[in-house]
């Protein structure tokens, strides 16, 4: 059970959030020009790494925002000593 | 079930099935991952194809991955003609497998019941009964009453909160036991001269351009003519050796064993609603999984709340379930696609061949998929059956999109 500190409320349970997938994947910048293989990787492709992900989660049963955490995807651990947690983080 | 004396089909210590042999500097196929899908692949190419110059790396012990950690479902009924013609392919040679590999399996045709909860379930239910029916595979539609005759240990009163609707019911569908498919296909592929080399993890790729020519491992470098990747969760790790990006995701699937009981559950019963799934298996455990964890992970473990849903609907949809013990809880790593359908097939490497995200049903592909992709790996071209299957679905937008009857929440 992962223990995840939301920027707002504090750390909560892990049952109070819902997963977003990867962070910062951004929409294209100009759609009409995206090749068929580039919009595949939009929308079907995210990095799976053995390691630290930077990740999307919402505090669901909370304040219900969004915000970025990365988190080792092997033992676990949450960074919360960098930018990527901070509440303003937003993805496009 | 008739009552069997206990341990008479349990077959020779696995010690004994196989050598562990050392690796040798080259081979003409390197199946990367003993797993279920790595050992069948390798036993179709030597009875296919006559490739009997092979290696199956494993990193850790043999079939001690997903193969050891899964809840040994064998099914056919999806929807999509594609997904219908590999799973019955593999339904098949299930059905001749332990006379092929003659060694006990266990496999035991005991029937699947995948409950509907809703209207709108009973519907998309009875549409599949019918897509199933049309690609030969045995199907039918159960109302409650006749669900109750089937397995009667289940409540189909009308009082739960998600009352059992009704059912498709597969007949031919069943479990068997996993370790002793690993152990038969190793022994046979041992006998066949192939190499399953254990402790043995592929830590990259030896290139020559855009062609795969070996891999390099913590036990050394071994050449290959080609390369099969067979390693489920992992894979995406492999694949960032190459820079090759995969559609998958790795998350934890998690399972459970009850203590052993009397033999009270006939069948295997399935539900997406509520989400559970358990069959009791031959020695008397009841063996119950869910969904995935939501988030990526490659720890073998996943969170408690998990259990406890999957133990709610358990519980509510078997309500004698109540007083079983829990014995042993653990978890896979599968590699989940956004179509919830595996890919098999080809690589933008010359002599890399991929076979992954089969995401939580993997097993009961076993056969189907040795026979597939050894088809694709002796050809270099992939077998009809998983040629829907390739890469190259993510870009023309051909999904296979078995959401609806993976039988799983991812």
């Amino acid at each position: 059970m992962l223990l995840i500190p939301c920027p707002w409320c504090g750390p909560r349970n892990e049952i109070e959030f819902h997963y977003g997938g990867q962070a910062d994947v951004s929409y294209p910048e100009d759609p009409d020009s995206v090749s068929d293989v580039d919009w595949a990787h939009f929308l079907f492709y995210r990095d799976n790494p053995k390691g630290v992900l930077a990740e999307r989660w919402s505090h669901q049963a909370g304040c219900r925002r969004w915000f970025t955490l990365r988190r080792n995807t092997v033992t676990n651990e949450i960074h919360v000593d960098d930018d990527a947690s901070e509440a303003g983080a937003v993805t496009r | 079930m008739t009552p069997r004396t206990p341990g008479a089909e349990l077959p020779e210590h696995p010690d004994w099935l196989w050598h562990s042999p050392e690796p040798k500097k080259s081979y003409d196929v390197v199946i990367v991952g003993g797993g279920g899908h790595g050992l069948a692949t390798a036993y179709y190419l030597a009875v296919n194809h006559g490739i009997t110059n092979v290696a199956v790396l494993e990193g850790g012990w043999l079939a001690g991955g997903n193969m050891a950690r899964n809840t040994t479902i064998i099914r056919s009924n999806y929807l999509w003609d594609e997904s219908a013609g590999l799973y019955e392919h593999s339904l098949k040679l299930w059905e001749g497998l332990e006379e092929a590999l003659d060694y006990p399996l266990l496999f035991s045709q005991r029937g699947v019941l995948n409950l509907a909860h809703s209207l709108q379930e009973v519907r998309d239910s009875v549409r599949r009964v019918e897509a199933n029916k049309l690609n030969g595979v045995d199907a039918e539609w159960l109302d409650p009453a006749q669900v109750a005759e089937i397995c009667p240990i289940l409540n189909t009163s009308e009082d739960l909160r998600y009352p059992v609707m009704g059912a498709t019911w597969q007949p031919r569908a069943g479990i068997a036991k996993h370790d002793h498919v690993a152990w038969g296909f190793a022994r046979e592929l041992d006998r066949m001269g192939v190499d399953l080399v254990q402790n043995c993890q592929v830590t990259g790729f030896e290139r020559v351009g855009d062609r795969v020519v070996g891999v390099t491992t913590t036990r050394g470098a071994i050449r290959a003519g080609k390369v099969a990747l067979a390693a489920a969760g992992q894979t995406s790790v492999l694949a960032d050796e190459l820079g090759l990006r995969l559609p998958i995701q790795s998350h934890p699937l998690q399972a459970l064993v009850s203590e052993l009981l009397e033999p009270v559950h006939p069948t295997v019963v399935m539900s997406n609603a509520v989400h559970v799934y358990v069959s009791q298996a031959h020695k008397g455990e009841l063996v119950l999984g869910a969904g995935i964890d939501s988030y990526n992970s490659y720890g073998q473990r996943g969170a408690f709340h998990t259990i406890e849903r999957e133990m709610t609907a358990a519980v509510e949809l078997f309500p004698m379930f109540s007083r079983a013990h829990v014995l042993r809880t653990w978890a896979g790593v599968v590699d989940v696609t956004p179509d919830a359908s595996a890919i098999m097939g080809l690589t933008p490497f010359d002599g890399l061949y991929v076979n992954c995200g089969w995401g939580t049903g993997g097993f009961k592909a076993t056969p189907g998929v040795g026979w597939c992709y050894a088809h694709t790996i002796a050809h270099d071209e992939p077998h009809p059956l998983n040629a829907p299957f390739g890469l190259d679905r993510f870009t023309t937008g051909a999904l296979v999109d078995e959401h609806g009857a993976a039988g799983v929440a991812h």
